[in-house]
């Protein structure tokens, strides 16, 4: 299996990068070419997540960084951001899936929602990789309508809160130190910090997934579990904007990395049109392959200027949940458009998992669906453009 | 101790490069630029030196503008600060030599550490005549040093064909790094945005006072020959017979 290692770049994008964002993609590449290329596949095929890089990526400072210096964070431009996804993703989505969740799910609302204390507490050993998050919101009957959840957190004497409910599909909830849980209280929707081994919680991992085999998915199940208010609950954050907020962060991260995706199984198609021979002659001198080349590539193209745009408005804080959708609407149907196309182009190898392509493509249908399914961004940017919301 | 480290940027090693037609060099265009492998051995090297008895370690290249950006890579996996000779592209090793060996008189390091051979050109020169230039002595191909009797000499393990020799140098010297030196750590992400707070000063070459004309001249460049594809083989006595009967070399 051969491999291209400089990723696709149609329209000349890299031109319009700082000295730092590219240090930092050339570190997610390097780092994924050599730890991850080599094993993901094993992983996925025996539906394990690689452990063993939380920590390599904690060193390299993957976890949260944009958030500031001050909590062990990089402060990196939101442009640098989605080039670590893209490069990360590149390799798996499962691997993009946990820095998302860590970084965009966790991090981001202990930074935006946290307490001083609970900030210093967490922060610095979720960035190094010491402690892992996840991000309970969908339960099993609110996926796309996450307002109506049933969740509970009662205010009790002495300063706890008692939750009870339960969360489905949530990633990384086996594995994680702390659970950001959202649960309805009397007070509207409200934030709080489950700690592992808390008496009451529990989180059985959900096997059986044909997607996103190398990354954990959980449910979260809360049975009269208590938490300190002082420790365990959110103060900044009230209503579905908390939850809302948290996953325009990571929607941002997803537009970036599907593309890495999309790019792996363009290079792999590429590669192999150009050396698989029939009829005498390589696959890629055909118009219809051809064909397929010239749209990846220009579909691909297309989502690197709309991401880049985006981040550079999110670096001017400009950015708006509306924008976000549409980029992670656009450049995940993409690039699941690229896998499945890709797919044909290699035949029978296409199914095999020495090539990426069918790994992505099915990881991609995940994509499609979490973090706001595509259906429901189309229906936020039709809200934005005829003033009528199609969902309620 | 104070650590000199010279890096060259070179092509990414992992991708396919062509010769430009007229075959005076190879295409650049569009191709990542790296720090040589063994020069990141050699920053890899001076870092984990400093990390274990302090100092400091200084970044040295010689070459046009472009390279800034492995030089800030370099700062990024840790290094304190770079010096850039900024000249014209395609200088020979001794030109180079001569550039390094005045900044060392400027800096006087302790120690100038750089890889035995940048994989572009493979010419495997510049340590060795740098040490000339300054009259030090020398270590090439190190696959590990230590330091003996505070800092004044060194013992370095040499990979040569035959194994490892060992070979005590005074400091201060100019080691060349091999492959089995260290494992380069990546630059992290908070190195990278240390970096750029840190000093790269940029020296003119024209300043240096250096005769840089070109000794050695590219005639030409030619690829290797195509490989023919392989064959499969049933079982090992077909291995064998292959081998001796086709390839003769059993
Ligand atoms: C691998 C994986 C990991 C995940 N990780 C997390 C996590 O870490 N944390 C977390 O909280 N959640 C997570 N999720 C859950 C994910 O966010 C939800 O699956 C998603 O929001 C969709 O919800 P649902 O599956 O209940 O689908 P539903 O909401 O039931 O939707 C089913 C279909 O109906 C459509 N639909 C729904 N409402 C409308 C409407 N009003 N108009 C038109 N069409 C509509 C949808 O577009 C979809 O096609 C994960 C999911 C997966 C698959």
């Amino acid at each position: 299996m051969g491999m291209t290692t400089e990723l696709t770049d149609y329209m000349g994008f890299q031109a319009l990068l700082t000295a730092e964002e590219k240090l930092v993609r050339s570190t997610a590449r390097k780092f994924v070419n050599e730890e991850v290329l080599p094993i993901i596949d094993r992983h996925a095929q025996t539906e394990t997540f690689p452990a063993h890089l939380i920590p390599m990526m904690g060193d390299l400072g993957f976890y949260g960084p944009n958030l500031p210096e001050k909590y062990g964070c990089a402060g990196l431009s939101n442009v640098a951001y989605g080039l670590l996804m893209y490069e990360l993703e590149r390799g798996d989505s499962a691997l993009r899936s946990f820095a998302s969740v860590q970084g965009a799910l966790v991090m981001y609302p202990i930074y935006t929602y946290g307490s001083d204390a609970q900030k210093e507490h967490w922060l610095p050993r979720m960035a190094a990789g010491k402690a892992i998050g996840c991000f309970g919101l969908t339960e099993p009957d609110f996926g796309s309508n996450p307002g109506g959840m049933r969740t509970q957190a009662v205010r009790e004497a002495g300063g706890k809160w008692r939750i009870n409910g339960s969360k489905m599909w949530i990633t990384n909830g086996s594995i994680a130190d702390v659970a950001v849980v959202w649960a309805k209280t009397a007070d509207g929707i409200r934030g709080f910090l489950v700690e592992k081994g808390a008496p009451g919680f529990t989180a059985p991992q959900m096997k059986g997934k044909w997607s996103l085999r190398a990354s954990v998915t959980s449910e979260l199940i809360f049975e009269d579990v208590r938490v300190d208010e002082e420790t365990g609950m959110l103060p900044n954050a009230r209503g579905l904007k908390g939850p809302l907020s948290c996953l325009t962060q990571a929607r941002y991260g997803i537009a970036w990395g599907a593309l890495g995706a999309a790019d792996a199984c363009y290079q792999t198609a590429l590669e192999y049109a150009l050396n698989r021979i029939q009829f005498d002659k390589p696959i890629a001198s055909y118009q219809l392959q051809q064909r397929k080349l010239a749209e990846m590539v220009t579909e691909i193209t297309k989502g690197q200027l709309l991401a880049l745009h985006l981040g550079r408005l999110k670096d001017q804080g400009t950015c708006t949940f509306d924008q976000v959708s549409m980029a992670k609407m656009n450049n995940v149907n993409i690039a699941l458009e690229v896998a499945r196309s890709a797919r044909t182009m290699l035949g029978a190898n296409g199914i095999m998992g020495e090539y990426p392509i069918m790994r992505h493509a099915n990881n991609l249908e995940s994509v499609y669906t979490y973090e706001g399914t595509h259906d429901m961004h189309t229906l936020i940017i039709g809200e934005k453009v005829t003033g009528i919301s199609a969902f309620r | 101790m104070k650590i000199l480290v010279a890096i060259k940027p070179v092509p990414n090693p992992d991708e396919k490069v062509k010769i430009r037609p007229d075959g005076s060099g190879i295409v650049l265009d569009n191709i990542k630029m790296v720090i040589n492998p063994f020069c990141e051995i050699a920053v890899e090297e001076a870092l984990r030196i400093k990390e274990k008895q302090g100092g400091e370690v200084v970044i040295l290249t010689v070459g046009p503008k472009e390279g800034e950006q492995q030089v800030r890579t370099a700062l990024a996996m840790g290094a304190d600060r770079a010096i850039q000779v900024e000249a014209e592209k395609g200088l020979d090793s001794l030109a180079v030599a001569k550039f390094l060996a005045k900044v060392v008189e400027q800096e006087k390091p302790d120690l100038v550490i750089l890889g035995k051979q940048a994989v572009d050109d493979d010419n495997n020169q510049v340590g060795q005549i740098l040490a000339a230039l300054l009259s030090w002595p020398q270590a090439t191909f190190a696959s590990k040093i230590e330091f003996l009797d505070g800092n004044k000499k060194a013992h370095v393990g040499r990979e040569t064909d035959g194994g490892i020799e060992t070979i005590e140098v005074p400091l201060p010297c100019v080691v060349t790094t091999d492959l089995r030196l260290n494992e380069p750590r990546y630059a992290s992400l908070p190195g990278i945005m240390k970096a750029k707070k840190k000093e790269l000063k940029v020296i003119p070459s024209a300043s240096l006072g250096v005769d840089a004309a070109p000794k050695v001249k590219v005639l030409s460049l030619a690829s290797p020959k195509e490989r023919a594809g392989g064959r499969k083989v049933a079982d090992v006595a077909e291995l064998v017979a292959k081998l001796k009967n086709e390839a003769k070399v059993l």
